[in-house]
């Protein structure tokens, strides 16, 4: 198997792929960058914590023009996993509004989005329909 | 007196906006200067009174705006701010001089936007950098490539859309078809407005059924770009009793000037959240003007997308809480009706040269207070809003008083 490295850093790869979130040990917000300190209280420590892998879509668009190299027409979305709020792409949902619905159930799933010169897979991640 | 001018009444003396649209032989300064010689003559003054420039402008930042206008219009030695903040730039530029008026730095001040963005394709977002041979972490989400399109969007139509789609999953009520029909009252309102980029109006069929960008907003229903200066001339209350009858009579106050940013919130860093800083910024706005939302004859707020007028309703109070979709249905945004909002053609048709919106909205309410509208004109305008939102977020609302002179 080619090796392979998440597309972004809070994204870890593995059996059970899932996303982690900085969580401010004072106030509890979450962030998904890397932090200079919480936007919320100005706290300064940070852990680690993993964001649940379902969720639910509270909003998307289905995007039909998008930067060069992006296949369109795709569904950005925001989905609530749990009590916080992530933005991805829905992905294997055919992208018209018979399709996609806020309100939604969906899980989060991976996909390869490219191999590089050293023959590395970059591995991105969606949300799928739940049962779909 | 420093004490004094906390309290001191503010208002605007004269303001111009040029035509919006194509611009070929015009550059920046050609722009800014008509919009400003235009103010300044609108006002009875000449650049020797002026005290400070607040100078707007986004796609040129880097440049010294202000002080290329000065070199065509008059080099006066005063200070000039040049400003930008996203599609607030106007806004911000047209504060600035306000509260140096306040200050009591000086007692008439200068602002301007203006931009050139005729044939600009869409605006997208800022991650976007081209992906490498081998895959290197970067930036603060340690990204391998661009993120944009692959984790979610940052297309101005994209998150826009999400906004006006996520009103209608808390509140219901909202359809493709009812976020169109905003786009055609707009639309519908540009043909009354010879300034406009876009005089042409259009049937819910032909926006429905036009190029779709990012569901549910097709092309008609997204802010156009386009070129186009704006300009006011500021003063103090104490000076304005010292100019002549008719420009006290022509003066327009400005009862209100709020600016805010988007305080934290769970998701917002997700999906920007419009929502609560425009709220605040009316919230603020009501309580400095001692006026309610039904004191409005009218609006003009930041549709630049259909999707966005939608939540503005809400956002600035002309509606209940959630009633956002039934407050459009009951034809009250529309230029007969009892909160006209856009009565300009509001982005998606006047168009949005992106600093000049925060003053060319403000031209079109006081245009109405003075009752030189024309064929446009709400009858008995008193009271009117101007309100712009810049991605990043910041918010501008100000609230325009009819002179009792
Ligand atoms: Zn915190």
């Amino acid at each position: 198997m080619a090796q392979q490295i998440p597309l972004v850093d809070y994204l870890v790869l593995g059996d059970n792929p899932h996303l982690v979130a900085q969580e401010c040990t004072s106030c509890g917000a979450r962030f998904f960058d890397r932090r200079n300190a919480c936007a919320s209280c100005g706290g300064t420590d940070f852990k680690q914590v993993d964001v649940a892998t379902t969720g639910e879509v509270r909003t998307f668009t289905i995007v039909s023009f998008a930067a060069p190299g992006i296949p369109v027409p795709f569904v950005a979305a925001v989905v609530d996993c749990e009590g916080t709020s992530v933005r991805a792409n829905l992905i294997n949902v055919t992208p018209d509004p018979e399709h996609v619905t806020t309100g939604m159930k969906v899980r989060l799933a991976t996909e390869v989005i490219g191999t590089d010169d050293n023959g590395t897979e970059a591995v991105g991640f969606g949300f799928e329909p739940l049962g779909g | 007196m420093a004490s004094a001018s906390a309290s001191e009444e503010l208002w605007i003396l004269g303001i111009h906006m040029t035509k919006f649209g194509k611009h070929p032989d015009k550059d920046l300064v050609d722009l800014a200067s008509e919009a400003v010689q235009g103010a300044l003559s609108d006002g009875g003054v000449t650049m020797k009174d002026i005290g400070i420039i607040g100078a707007g402008n986004l796609m040129m930042a880097m440049a010294p705006t202000g002080q290329m206008v000065q070199k065509q219009l008059g080099q006066t030695g005063i200070p000039v701010y040049n400003v930008s903040n996203a599609c607030a730039t106007g806004a911000t530029a047209l504060r600035v001089a306000l509260m140096a008026i306040k200050a009591g730095e000086t007692d008439m001040g200068l602002a301007f936007g203006v931009e050139k963005l005729a044939g600009a394709g869409l605006l997208a977002g800022g991650s976007r950098s081209a992906d490498s041979n081998t895959w290197t972490p970067h930036g603060r989400f340690g990204a391998v490539a661009a993120v944009d399109g692959r984790v979610g969007t940052e297309t101005m139509p994209g998150v826009f859309a999400q906004i006006g789609m996520e009103y209608g999953h808390k509140y219901g009520g909202t359809s493709f078809e009812l976020f169109a029909k905003i786009s055609e009252k707009n639309h519908a309102h540009s043909t009354l407005n010879p300034l406009a980029a876009y005089t042409k109006k259009m049937s819910l069929e032909q926006i429905m059924n036009d190029v779709m960008i990012a569901y549910p907003n097709t092309r008609p229903m997204c802010s156009a770009n386009c070129d186009g200066a704006a300009a006011a001339v500021v003063v103090s209350g104490s000076k304005l009793k010292t100019l002549s009858l008719e420009q006290q009579k022509r003066a327009v106050k400005i009862s209100a000037s709020v600016l805010t940013t988007d305080p934290y919130e769970e998701a917002c860093q997700i999906l920007p959240n419009v929502n609560t800083l425009t709220r605040r910024a009316a919230t603020q706005a009501y309580e400095q003007a001692g006026v309610s939302p039904a004191d409005l004859n009218l609006v003009e707020l930041h549709d630049c997308f259909a999707t966005a007028e939608l939540v503005h309703y809400d956002n600035l109070m002309l509606c209940e809480e959630g009633g956002a979709a039934d407050f459009f249905n009951s034809g009250a945004t529309w230029r007969d009706g009892k909160t006209p909002v856009n009565v300009s053609g509001g982005l998606e048709s006047k168009g949005h040269p992106i600093a000049a919106t925060g003053i060319a909205n403000v031209w079109e309410v006081a245009t109405h207070l003075r009752g030189e509208a024309g064929d446009r004109q709400i009858e008995g305008a008193k009271v009117g809003m101007t309100h712009v939102i810049g991605l990043g977020s910041a918010c501008g609302v100000h609230i325009l008083e009819k002179s009792a002179a």
